[in-house]
């Protein structure tokens, strides 16, 4: 009786140990994405350039979204001071889509996206004659996976020296 | 680039008006007709010729190789094996011997003769049915030997449309983008082929981004996305002179372009401020109208056959979907209520059905609905795939499908598939390379 019931709690503690070590390795995986995707919208540096020290050059968005993040809105805040700071530099911002929508849509949703950037600069100042809006749809992916993650950094506005 | 062709075309022998065999395409047919296709007889003197002029040792044979592949390739028909043939192609052409045909199961039969002509190539073929032991149909066709192929593709469209009752759509062309190169960087080119993949010609090369090129209906024109400069505008491009123009003067993209029934006017996208609406222009006049006018994204118009109505893509309920209108812009009314999101709608040339792209839980669906909405029928499931076009009768979609890449983002491909509104026959159409956006032509001949 009393080994019976000393083998079930080993037995116990084992299974206990077992679902909770699956779970701390499940853990990992997720904070591993978790730490370069707020929602689905990427907030990695991967494939970031910069215009400048302290001035990434482009901004991520959710699926089928145009809304800027709080991130967003600060890299295009350091961009528009950086054009203000070099009154000479004219912009391309090209607007893109991840692959999991049909083509001509993504040609819209990708300009739609470079105009929410371009809106938020004029904001801070910086003249519309200095900014040209390119949208390139899903025909640029920076990453080739499929998956959430590529398709993260995919949807994004890309601020581009024009000249 | 491309020249006319003139194809004379008369009737030798009137056709009996009593139907014999008959083949039902309203349904996914199981048990395909089988049908026997003779080699046409070719006299020596004119085979010689031809072998001369076109480096084709039997010119009969390869005819009514194009012949028995574009009737296999319906699903309809099940050409039987030439070795089972029991009577020689040039007494088969005068008179069948019914009862041998009958012994391999034959149903139909076609026949036919080669002659070289004055420098033309001459073809008359006979569409037999064996069970009643009777002609169903008998043609000539007179043209430059360089048209055999074509002579092919009008011979399986007189067969097709005498069996089933409806128009075949085998003299056609499709108009797509070529693929090549990273899936980062593709390169992409314009290029076209015979229905059947024959004849593959590249009609741009490569130096800038090109998208979803689509045929008049009437001419040998084609609209088309380009990024010349750097600046997305639509094109038009006569495919037989190479010459091209930007469609319209619009201060930013144009895009999704496709022509009214009547080919006298562009449909297309043009997007500003992050916005993007539906516009017009009318290729004689120039004359440019704005169809919608919404803060949505409003794309993908295609027009009803007879003209009256447009249908098109818009998120103005939040996500994508499917709406009609008239052709002023006015009346618009949403169609698709489904689960998930619907994109590029196009109205089938008989007018009853709209083809759609459907995105619904990580799955891309090509699928058909009647123009108000009922009747929805996906008939493919995959990955990835859009951007269906209809076979001029009406009756076969072909569209485009991409693959999902490997952990190291690796394998990707882009293929051209159709498949028949029945659901049916689901096939990839070989191109030389990956392959996207096609577009169907109308019949060259009519």
């Amino acid at each position: 009786m009393k080994l019976y019931k000393i083998l079930k709690n080993t037995l116990l503690v084992l299974t206990a140990c077992l679902v909770l070590s699956a779970c701390a390795t499940k853990k990992e995986v997720a904070t591993d994405i978790q730490g370069q995707m707020q929602g689905d919208v990427y907030t990695g540096t991967d494939t970031v350039e910069y215009l400048a020290e302290g001035v990434p050059d482009r901004v991520f968005f959710a699926t089928n979204e145009s809304i800027l993040t709080t991130a967003s809105r600060e890299t295009l805040r350091a961009q528009a001071a950086w054009m203000r700071k070099n009154p000479s530099i004219n912009v391309v911002l090209e607007g893109h889509a991840d692959e999991r929508g049909t083509r001509e849509y993504n040609l819209a949703l990708g300009e739609r996206r470079a105009n929410a950037a371009k809106d938020y600069l004029m904001t801070y100042g910086i003249s519309s004659d200095r900014i040209t809006v390119l949208s390139y749809g899903k025909e640029r992916p920076v990453d080739s996976g499929s998956n959430p993650l590529a398709w993260s950094k995919n949807r994004r506005s890309v601020t581009v020296k024009a000249n | 680039m491309i020249k006319k062709i003139l194809i004379l075309f008369f009737i030798l022998i009137p056709i009996s008006a009593n139907a014999l065999i008959e083949v039902d395409i309203t349904r996914g047919n199981l048990n395909p007709l089988p049908l026997a296709v003779s080699p046409l007889s070719i006299d020596e003197v004119s085979r010689k010729s031809f072998e001369k002029i076109l480096k084709k040792e039997n010119i009969g044979s390869e005819i009514s190789n194009i012949v028995e592949n574009n009737l296999r390739t319906t699903g309809l028909f099940n050409p039987l094996d030439k070795k089972a043939f029991l009577q020689a192609p040039d007494i088969a052409n005068l008179k069948p011997r019914f009862e041998d045909w009958n012994l391999i199961k034959a149903q139909a039969l076609i026949t036919g003769k080669v002659n070289y002509v004055d420098d033309k190539l001459r073809v008359e073929f006979r569409l037999w049915d064996i069970l009643a032991a009777k002609e169903m149909m008998a043609l000539a066709f007179t043209t430059v030997p360089n048209n055999w192929r074509r002579v092919g593709h009008i011979i399986s469209d007189k067969v097709y449309e005498r069996l089933t009752g409806e128009k075949g759509y085998f003299d056609t062309r499709i108009i797509y983008v070529s693929e090549e190169g990273p899936k980062i960087q593709r390169i992409k080119k314009l290029a076209i082929m015979d229905q059947d993949g024959a004849n593959n010609k590249f009609l741009t090369l490569g130096n800038e981004l090109v998208l979803t090129p689509r045929f008049n209906p009437t001419s040998q024109m084609v609209t088309y996305l380009s990024y010349f400069k750097n600046m997305p505008r639509v094109y038009l491009l006569d495919i037989e002179t190479g010459t091209q123009e930007v469609v319209g003067d619009f201060p930013g993209m144009t895009f999704a372009p496709r022509f009214s029934p009547d080919g006298k006017k562009i449909i297309m996208s043009f997007a500003k401020d992050g916005k993007s609406d539906i516009y017009t222009m009318d290729l004689e006049n120039r004359i440019v109208e704005k169809i919608t006018n919404h803060p949505s994204i409003d794309t993908s118009p295609s027009y009803s056959p007879d003209g009256k109505y447009i249908t098109f893509n818009s998120d103005r309920s939040g996500y994508q979907q499917i709406y009609v209108m008239k052709n002023d812009g006015s009346d618009v009314k949403r169609i698709s209520f489904g689960n998930g999101l619907y994109g590029t709608p196009v109205w089938s040339p008989r007018g009853d059905l709209i083809a759609f792209t459907k995105l619904h839980k990580g799955k891309f669906y090509i699928g058909v609905m009647r123009t108000d909405g009922s009747g929805e029928r996906l008939l493919t499931e995959n990955y990835y795939q859009e951007a269906p076009s209809w076979s001029p009768n009406g009756r076969v979609l072909i569209f485009y499908r991409e693959t999902k890449t490997n952990s190291k983002g690796e394998g990707f491909s882009a293929k051209l598939w159709s498949i028949d509104l029945t659901g049916y026959n689901e096939r990839q159409i070989k191109t030389p390379t990956d392959a996207s956006d096609p577009s169907w032509s109308s019949l060259l001949s009519n």
